[in-house]
């Protein structure tokens, strides 16, 4: 693949999602705070949306794909309120928001 | 049934009625038990009395009743193979009957106070009731299946009541020696009877005598008749104490007296003369020869050991074995009823004597017990006399009973002695046997001359111990009573109302001997050219019976009363002969070292093998066995256990290994999945 960094082609968007992405797993995989894992996730979330996009633009999704960007960004916002309210509850039974010591799934 | 078997039958009965009973209540009613079993014995010697009168009043010559017990509903030469058992009633079984209950009531009476203070009272009564019973099933079977049966529970009954007190080792012994002595004769007895079921068929008296009379003998041969003959008198043998198995009988003197006179003088010693009677029919002239000489050889080497003996019931137990080999030989010779009529008196007059002697050890015992004297020997007659004057009714009726046995006129022994005498002498006629009547009237003096000793010692000059003399009373008169009955049962009158011959009397009209089946060559003589010799020779029979007897009786006043002639210097003079009399013939030592030791050498080699090679080969087996259990048990725990405990080592070990995979962390599963994708990804890319 040659990059042209003239012209901003499909290649050069999926890029920046597949590191956005990237950043996005790291976050999720080596954060211990609940709360960065969740932004993790909307750093996945965000990176989708660039795709979503970027197919709309050159790919011929056209509007169907900032019609499915926008239903992401919708269910992101309500994930972020479920995940909230989880990491609300698992604060309030352990004292904590790490997800290390929050390990009763292998029981 | 008809009313007579039916009142057979009660007699029999009763006395197994009065056994149940005080077997199981005896314990609990023990002070009365002697009361109920002589009542019960009471009302069978009624029931006797009558069917003795009926019987030897009524025509008909037998009253039989059998049913079929057992039928095989095989043929063997055409004749069924069944059982038959049954009662009968002839004129042989009709006075047996009144001696057998005769004098078990009188026993029964006379241990009322005889064995008043006897630690088992009860079952004293108890096993007199049994005997009783099983002596009346001998006299009363019409076939030889139940005599057998009957047979060995007299055998049984004797040796429970010879071992009444078997804390004393001698008694137990006693019993013992007298029940395997028997076995040894019961063998032959048993064989008999085998082969007259192999030939007949049946076991039945009259059918087995009818089927001979028809010509049909064991195997088509008249040696097989004369042996079954012989062999059915092993069973006499051995239960009448004949020559060779004579040893039980003295010996049993260690049970209580009145046992010794109803079983070892009356009754049961008399069940193998009565078998022989029962068999007369089929004896052929040869097992009567045997038979003859069995019991002359029997009378003449008891009488010989009872002259030395000192036991005053030892001396009755050999002239008891003496006078049933006089029975036997009368029947031997053929003299049936003189051979019968001698068991019926000598029921009566030693039944009597041996009461008599119960009476003078009772006496004895009572008077040593006094004075805690524990060991003179209550039965030593070396050690009695002068009893005379203490006891006058056991004395008068102990002198007739001696003169009775003695064969002196006027007694019921004289009637019966003569018979046989005069018997053996028709029968050394006939067949020139003329050794029997000779031993026959050599016996007769014998017989008066220890039994006047025995009298003489025991009653006779003055008592061995003054002080002791004091505390001798007369008996209590329940034992007085049964000895006056037997006296007075002593006379001729009961039997004969001529005082010199039987042959007029009921006894001999009604009780005749049976027609003889066997075939005409080896049959013996005609019973009716043989009643006519015996007429003949009765009166010489008479004077020299009368005549050995006087002598006998002399000589035993002259050496114990008068004592012209010392008896210790006459012992001293012949001592080699004493020692071999007093120590009865050495048949015991004889026995103890070859039989018994035989016995015992083959049970030790048995012992051995059983314990060497018999256990041997079991414990051989039981090591293999385990040996096998061990190698088994290793594999098992190593081998097969192993497998299975590797098989869960695995499991766990591998479940340890990936559990740790299970961290429970949402990360690491995170991770895990990602890493599953991209493998999906490279692998269908």
């Amino acid at each position: 693949m040659i990059l042209n960094f003239m012209t901003i082609t499909l290649t050069h968007f999926l890029l920046v999602s597949a590191v956005l992405f990237s950043f996005g797993v790291y976050a999720v995989i080596t954060r211990r705070n609940a709360i960065m894992v969740l932004m993790g996730i909307e750093l996945i979330l965000n990176s989708a949306n660039i795709n979503f996009l970027a197919f709309s633009r050159f790919g011929g999704l056209n509007i169907e794909g900032q019609m499915a960007a926008i239903f992401v960004i919708i269910l992101a916002a309500a994930e972020a309120a479920i995940a909230l309210a989880i990491v609300l509850n698992i604060y309030k039974r352990f004292n904590t928001v790490n997800v290390d010591e929050v390990s009763i799934l292998k029981d | 049934m008809t009313p007579e078997l039916t009142i057979a039958l009660a007699i029999l009965l009763l006395p197994l009625f009065a056994f149940v009973v005080l077997v199981f209540f005896g314990k609990r009613f023990s002070s009365i038990s002697g009361y109920v079993g002589t009542t019960i014995l009471g009302i069978d010697l009624v029931l006797a009395l009558y069917t003795m009168f009926t019987k030897l009043n009524a025509s008909v010559p037998v009253w039989n009743m059998s049913f079929t017990w057992i039928d095989l509903h095989t043929m063997i030469n055409h004749v069924p193979m069944k059982l038959d058992i049954g009662i009968m009633v002839d004129n042989l079984t009709a006075p047996m009957l009144v001696v057998v209950t005769t004098v078990s009531f009188l026993v029964h009476l006379f241990s009322l106070a005889y064995m008043k203070d006897d630690v088992r009272y009860s079952r004293y009564y108890a096993n007199l009731g049994l005997f009783t019973f099983s002596m009346l099933g001998i006299v009363l079977t019409n076939n030889y299946l139940l005599m057998y049966v009957f047979w060995e529970l007299v055998g049984l009954s004797s040796y429970l009541l010879i071992g009444h007190w078997y804390e004393k080792k001698s008694a137990a012994d006693a019993g013992k020696k007298a029940f395997l002595v028997n076995r040894v004769g019961d063998l032959g007895f048993f064989i008999g009877i085998m082969i007259v079921w192999m030939q007949f068929s049946t076991l039945t008296f009259s059918d087995i005598f009818s089927s001979i009379h028809r010509g049909v003998v064991p195997f088509d041969s008249n040696t097989w008749l004369t042996a079954a003959g012989l062999l059915i008198f092993c069973g006499a043998v051995g239960k009448s104490a004949q020559f060779p198995l004579h040893v039980w009988l003295p010996d049993a003197m260690e049970g209580p007296t009145p046992v010794s006179a109803l079983i070892h003088a009356a009754t049961m010693v008399a069940a193998g003369v009565y078998l022989v009677a029962r068999t007369f029919p089929m004896l052929t002239a040869d097992a009567l020869v045997t038979i003859a000489y069995i019991g002359a050889i029997t009378a003449f080497i008891s009488a010989t050991i009872a002259i030395v003996q000192n036991d005053i019931k030892k001396i009755l137990a050999y002239s008891t074995i003496s006078q049933l080999g006089y029975m036997v030989m009368g029947l031997g010779v053929g003299a049936y009823t003189a051979g019968v009529f001698h068991l019926v008196t000598h029921a009566a007059f030693k039944a009597g004597l041996f009461l008599g002697s119960g009476s003078v050890i009772y006496a004895m015992h009572h008077a040593l017990h006094h004075l805690n004297d524990h060991h003179t020997d209550a039965q030593d007659v070396r050690f009695m006399g002068g009893l005379k004057k203490k006891m006058p009714v056991t004395f008068w009726t102990m002198l007739i009973f001696t003169l009775a046995i003695s064969g002196v006129p006027l007694t019921s022994g004289f009637l019966s002695k003569d018979e046989i005498l005069a018997g053996t002498l028709a029968f050394g006629h006939f067949t020139g046997h003329t050794i029997i009547p000779i031993v026959g009237f050599f016996v007769a003096g014998l017989t008066a001359f220890y039994m006047f000793r025995m009298l003489i010692l025991t009653f006779f000059g003055e008592h061995q111990d003054a002080h002791r003399a004091e505390h001798i009373h007369e008996s209590p008169n329940v034992m007085i009573i049964p000895l006056i009955v037997f006296a007075a049962l002593s006379f001729f009158a009961f039997y004969s109302f001529n005082p010199i011959s039987a042959g007029s009397g009921w006894f001999f009209t009604k009780v005749t001997a049976p027609a003889v089946v066997v075939p005409e060559g080896v049959a013996s003589t005609p019973a009716e050219e043989f009643i006519e010799e015996v007429h003949h020779q009765h009166s010489l029979a008479m004077m020299i019976s009368v005549g050995v007897s006087g002598i006998g009786i002399l000589l035993a006043f002259v050496i114990y009363y008068w004592k012209k002639i010392s008896a210790d210097a006459l012992e001293k003079a012949m001592k080699p002969l004493h020692t071999f009399l007093y120590r009865k013939w050495y048949f015991d030592e004889l026995y103890d070292a070859t039989a018994v030791a035989a016995t015992i050498g083959i049970a030790r080699v048995l012992a051995w093998f059983d314990a060497k090679i018999i256990d041997g080969i079991v414990n051989g087996a039981a090591s293999v066995t385990r040996i096998g259990s061990v190698v088994s048990g290793k594999f098992d725990s190593i081998v097969v256990d192993g497998a299975v405990n590797f098989t869960a080592y695995f499991a766990g070990f591998f479940g340890l290994l990936l559990r740790k995979v299970q961290t429970g962390k949402v990360q690491t599963y995170i991770i895990f999945a990602l890493i599953g994708l991209m493998a999906l990804l490279a692998l269908y890319k």
